[in-house]
């Protein structure tokens, strides 16, 4: 919301800090001040300029001679190729030597071979409007060579307020000026306007009906609408406004457009209250009926968009069909035009839900159903009527018919709320007085009646609709107080009785462990094309992506040929995240997941060593590390060859203790990967999270006695799995055999045809006692003859 | 024998000195033939021991022997030195060479505040929380007393999967769900993934990492709050950190406070990253609103707490000096490597 700072003090006289300052004020006590523009920014030097003459250029058709009086001995002459200049016009005149508000310096040249001593400006090189078109022609009388900023009252601050949405009452002038001025409520005034028109107005008041001036008004909804005055003035002109009318509203970013148009504008900006102008002569009736829209009724509104309405809408209807939205925006046929004599005026308050569902509905802000939506004050009805009575008549002429109507079926009462000072000081932490809680609240319009039994009661303004409870007093006492007022001196506290995710602890260890094993975290965007997830978004921000990821393998591989596209060859990243998919009722599964994809080299270049890139036994390594910390107890092995088989080749599954697949890994097959030639394989992996804690350490006691190894080359046939080599070896071995690995793989030469040499190296070694040789030969033999006998396993050489 | 002490001294070093610059096998004999030869210094010195008074001499000749042992020493060296070939030498070692590497992982700049903030919380008794990113709308606006029909739930531009399940817009409904679920004292931090639809561009991001807090107990005050959070500022940003609380309006606290905090950059002077106002806004926050409490079935009269909420990414940016978030989520190992130390 823009606040002019001049208008600010015209309300509140008693408001005397500069615009800075009560930006700070304002910031520090009720919303934040985005920012303070001066608006005489690059005006200094412009004065008004008085045009004398215009003559034709004599060698260009579009160029014209003006002689432009500035205040100066002689008049200045200007050429102008702006389609309008009046004889006897004031114009903003800025000179040779001088800069416009963009930064434009003016210079003394000849135009087609006419001298030009300076330049008439358009409101949008003043930086003041957006009209580029043509010179800007002062309406009224100027004195000659005054500065523009003065004529204009363009000395002036524009304070962009950001209005939080608790605080309707600040979305005008006057409710801002409450809030500064030293004695709030009590300092307010609205000042006269130049040449005010003063207008004994009537008020007639009805519960759901009445006539006034001939017109017929009805509330049929008091629902949606508790109130609705009228008015009609008959005899009006509609033109231009005047020029302090222009300024005003230039002055917090609004273009004037006719002198009724510009009188709504101007008091709902004072006093934040939204009004329509009707032109009396296109209501049939004449009536106007607020009422729900019947199904299928149509309204073309002043945006010039044809709207279909249904029954959940509000309308101000004559006697046949809807001529506004009620709370949002005007008819086209009933708008006011520079033909209108005859107006009726609409001052009413609408119900914030009903008003916000039809803009939903219709998709249609306006600054009435900002206010409307966010509640304006029923009681301030009256006021702003006979303020906008009183500017029509000053702008346009015309005279009030009959009384004004007020159809209120549903007066409003003022809201009590009682508020314990021993609660405030509960709450906030510091005890404050009755009298300083006053203090706090009275200047801003509440009531704060005596102290009874330790509670007040306070009567809370109508403008005030976010006040219905003790704690929102608080909060008015605290920041009217000030928050910096308040000390933040450290109290013990209780230990917290909640315990810690479970998750906390599983992500901390693999986020370790992954950076230990050289991997980036990274964190992608959880919205994918369909294909990529089956979980679809009902309003996405972009069609492609409009789905929730499944996984998160599938974006870090797009992450890992951003980097190939970016000449990077060494990539590792990992990414700890939700995958989502579609469940049985609207709310989707989660899955955590941790997942890694990484290509390249398996360490840092080095001139000793030979570059050499990652291959699947790291992968089986890395994964072996992280299953069983993303799961305890999961366990890694190949996956069936029906598994996966046609997203990752050399695909590895991760299972859980229940036999549930956690997670897979591989290699990304080449048609997967978007790739360079240069780049290497890429390996992913991705595994569900299920916290718990790991297996807790048991200390087994050192070994005291000697153990004892021995290797076996095995001669393995091919189609054989080593792990079932590895299971007989363990079975049959005796409870002495304490380990066993495999040291080497050999297949080529001086083999049988279709089988591998594999050489394990076994250790035994008893708790209590040295083995001798021939008990651990013993061993062996039943181990090799097991072998033999369950998997055709012969040793090598034998 | 002051003076043969001192000449004696002084011949070790300048004889050190010839042998060791002696450059080639010719030039290191003439050089011993000098000291160590028949008619040579060191020789005559030797003769001149026994000159010295007789209590003087086992000393004098002590020390003379030794100059004359380690002598001879030094040119032995040299000498076999000056007759080796260069690829017989000691092997030496070029240590300016790099080391074999591993390659160095980096959490990710929003993991990295996000556990800073939780570690500092921790010291105020605070534990982590979590919670579904897929929520009710009841838990993402209702409980937080934010009535979907009212102005302040379009403050939140929201992501729908169906007519009442959302995208969560804040980590606050976790607040709800611990309530819920554990009587006070609560005291949690949640970290977590948010989502709001607003396009990428230098600041926003349609999903961004949001840290909350929540303390609940008897008799917590807005005195306990400011302290909580100027206590989190120092120990965040540094002690000469300046911190503001001024009002704001969240549905789900009352009363509400947006806190700021000293520019870091400019150190309130005024620049672009704080709009020339010295100010950055940091988290929004102020006491659990009431209503809050009577929708989870907390007693409201009975207890009282406070809440805040920050943008993960924001934090991180300025920390860092990162000029638009979507760097954070673009996952070029160019940047994340930059992070591997911190
Ligand atoms: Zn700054």
């Amino acid at each position: 919301m823009n606040v002019s700072y001049r208008w600010l003090k015209e309300l509140g006289p008693t408001i005397e800090d500069s615009a800075t300052e009560l930006a700070e004020r304002l910031t520090y006590t009720a919303v934040p001040v985005d920012d303070v523009v001066w608006l005489g920014e690059g005006l200094d030097e412009l004065v008004i300029g008085k045009v004398l003459s215009v003559d034709e250029h004599p060698n260009a058709d579009k160029l014209v001679i003006c002689k432009v009086d500035i205040g100066g001995d002689e008049p200045v002459q200007v050429v102008t190729g702006a389609p309008v200049v009046v004889e006897g016009g004031f114009y903003p005149y800025v000179g040779a030597g001088q800069t416009l508000p963009g930064g434009l310096l003016i210079k003394k040249r000849k135009m087609r071979g006419e001298p030009s001593e300076g330049m008439l400006c358009s409101e949008r090189e003043l930086g003041i409007g957006r009209d580029a078109a043509g010179i800007m022609q002062l309406h009224g009388e100027y004195e000659v060579g005054q500065p523009l900023l003065q004529a204009l009252e363009l000395d002036d601050y524009r304070l962009d307020v950001d209005v939080t949405p608790n605080r309707p009452d600040l979305l005008g002038h006057w409710g801002v000026a409450r809030e500064l001025a030293p004695g709030g409520n009590a300092d307010l005034r609205l000042p006269d306007f130049p040449g005010q028109v003063r207008c004994a107005s009537s008020i007639a008041k009805v519960k759901n009906e009445g006539v006034t001036a001939g017109v017929t008004v009805r509330i049929e909804d008091p629902e949606g609408c508790p109130r609705y005055m009228g008015a009609v003035i008959r005899g009006v002109t509609i033109g231009p406004s005047p020029e302090w009318l222009g300024n005003r509203l230039r002055a917090i970013g609004q273009q004037p457009i006719s002198n009724v148009v510009d009188a709504t504008n101007y008091v709902l900006h004072e006093l934040n209250q939204p009004l329509h102008a009707f032109d009396l002569a296109t209501l049939s009736g004449p009536a106007v009926v607020i009422r729900r829209a019947r199904k299928g009724e149509r309204l073309r509104t002043l945006d010039g968009k044809d709207r279909v309405l249904d029954p959940e809408m509000l309308v101000i209807a004559d006697a046949e069909v809807p001529t506004a939205m009620a709370g949002l925006m005007g008819g086209e046929a009933t708008e006011v035009t520079e033909n209108t004599r005859d107006l009726f005026l609409e001052c009413a308050y609408f119900d914030p839900r009903r008003v916000r569902r039809a803009a939903k509905g219709l998709a249609l802000d306006s600054d009435a159903s900002f206010r409307f939506q966010r509640g304006i004050d029923p009681d301030g009805l009256p006021r702003a009527m006979q303020r906008l009575i009183e500017l029509i008549l000053t702008l346009a002429g015309g005279s009030l018919d009959g009384d004004v109507i007020d159809v209120n079926p549903r007066p409003s009462a003022p809201g009590i709320v009682t508020l314990r000072p021993a609660r405030v000081g509960h709450l906030l932490g510091v005890e404050l007085e009755p009298g300083t809680i006053k203090a706090c609240l009275e200047p801003i319009g509440f009531q704060v009646g005596k102290d009874k039994a330790g509670s007040l009661e306070v009567e809370v303004p109508t403008w005030r609709p976010d006040i219905e409870r003790e704690v929102d007093l608080i909060e008015e006492v605290a920041r009217r107080h000030g928050y910096d007022r308040f000390p933040g001196a450290m109290r013990t506290f209780r230990p917290t009785a909640v315990r810690e995710d479970e998750y906390v602890e599983s992500f901390h260890r693999l986020r370790e462990v992954m950076i230990g094993l050289g991997f980036l975290e990274a964190k992608t965007t959880p919205f994918v094309p369909q294909g990529e997830g089956d979980v679809r978004l009902l309003n996405p921000l972009s069609e492609p992506e409009d789905h929730l990821r499944a996984d998160l393998l599938t974006g870090l591989v797009h992450r890992v040929e951003h980097n190939l596209a970016r000449g990077q060859r060494d990539i590792r990243l990992f990414e700890l995240g939700t995958a989502f998919s579609a469940a049985a009722g609207p709310v989707p599964t989660e899955s955590i997941r941790l997942a890694a994809t990484w290509t390249g080299g398996r360490a840092p270049a080095h001139w000793l060593a030979e570059a050499n890139d990652w291959d699947v036994w790291d992968l089986k390594w890395i994964l072996g590390t992280v299953a069983s910390l993303a799961t305890p107890g999961a366990d890694v092995r190949p996956a069936d060859p029906s598994e996966h088989s046609a997203t990752l080749d050399e695909a590895l599954a991760v299972i859980a203790p229940d036999g549930r697949t956690l997670g897979r890994a591989g290699r990304l097959p080449a048609a997967r990967v978007d790739a360079p030639p240069w780049a290497g394989d890429v390996w992913a992996l991705e595994v569900e999270v299920t916290p718990g804690r790991p297996a807790t350490v048991d200390y087994r006691p050192l070994p005291v006695h000697p153990a004892v190894e021995r290797d076996l080359a095995l001669l393995v046939e091919k189609q054989m799995a080593i792990a079932e080599v590895g299971a007989v070896i363990r079975e049959t071995g005796p409870a002495t055999l304490e380990s066993l690995w495999v040291f080497d793989v050999y297949e080529g030469e001086n083999l049988p045809q279709g089988t591998r040499s594999v050489a394990w190296r076994l250790r035994f070694r008893a708790a209590d006692r040295t083995l001798t040789d021939e008990e651990v030969d013993r061993a062996l033999g039943k181990i090799t003859s097991a072998l033999q006998e369950k998997l055709n396993v012969a040793v090598r050489g034998a | 024998m002051e003076d043969f002490l001192s000449r004696l001294r002084e011949l070790e070093e300048s004889g050190s000195a010839a042998i060791r610059a002696a450059s080639a096998p010719d030039e290191l004999e003439q050089v011993r033939v000098q000291i160590l030869g028949r008619k040579a210094r060191l020789t005559q010195l030797l003769r001149g021991v026994r000159e010295l008074p007789q209590a003087q001499r086992p000393q004098a000749g002590a020390e003379a022997n030794r100059v004359k042992d380690s002598l001879i020493a030094l040119f032995d060296q040299r000498a076999a030195e000056l007759t080796q070939g260069p690829e017989e030498r000691a092997p030496q070692v070029d240590l300016t060479l790099p080391g074999r590497g591993r390659w160095r992982g980096a959490r990710h700049p929003c993991t990295l505040v996000t556990d800073e903030i939780c570690d500092i919380f921790k010291e105020l008794g605070f534990v982590r929380a979590r919670g579904p990113e897929a929520e009710s709308t009841w838990y993402n606006f209702t409980a937080l007393n934010t009535p979907l029909d009212h102005p302040a739930a379009d403050e939140q531009d929201t992501f729908y999967l169906a007519d009442d399940i959302v995208l969560r817009t804040h980590t606050s409904p976790v607040q709800a769900r611990v309530m819920q679920e554990w009587q006070p004292p609560v005291r949690i931090v949640v970290p977590g993934l948010v989502y709001r639809r607003d396009p990428y561009d230098a600041s926003h991001a349609p999903a961004f990492e949001q840290i909350e807090g929540l303390a609940v107990d008897e008799g917590i005050s807005f005195v306990d709050f400011k302290a909580s959070i100027s206590y989190f500022v120092h120990r965040f940003f540094g002690e000469d950190t300046a911190t503001r609380f001024r009002p704001s309006f969240f549905p789900f606290t009352e009363p509400s406070a947006e806190v700021d905090v000293s520019c870091l950059l400019c150190h309130g002077e005024g620049c672009s990253a704080c709009k020339g106002t010295g100010w950055l806004e940091i988290m929004g926050a102020g006491m659990v609103d009431p209503a809050v409490f009577d929708n989870v079935g907390y007693d409201s009269e009975r207890y009282t707490g406070f809440a805040f909420g920050m943008g993960v990414g924001r934090i991180a940016m300025l920390r860092y000096r990162i000029p638009d978030i979507r760097l954070l989520y673009e996952s070029d190992v160019r940047f994340l490597q930059q992070f591997e130390r911190a």
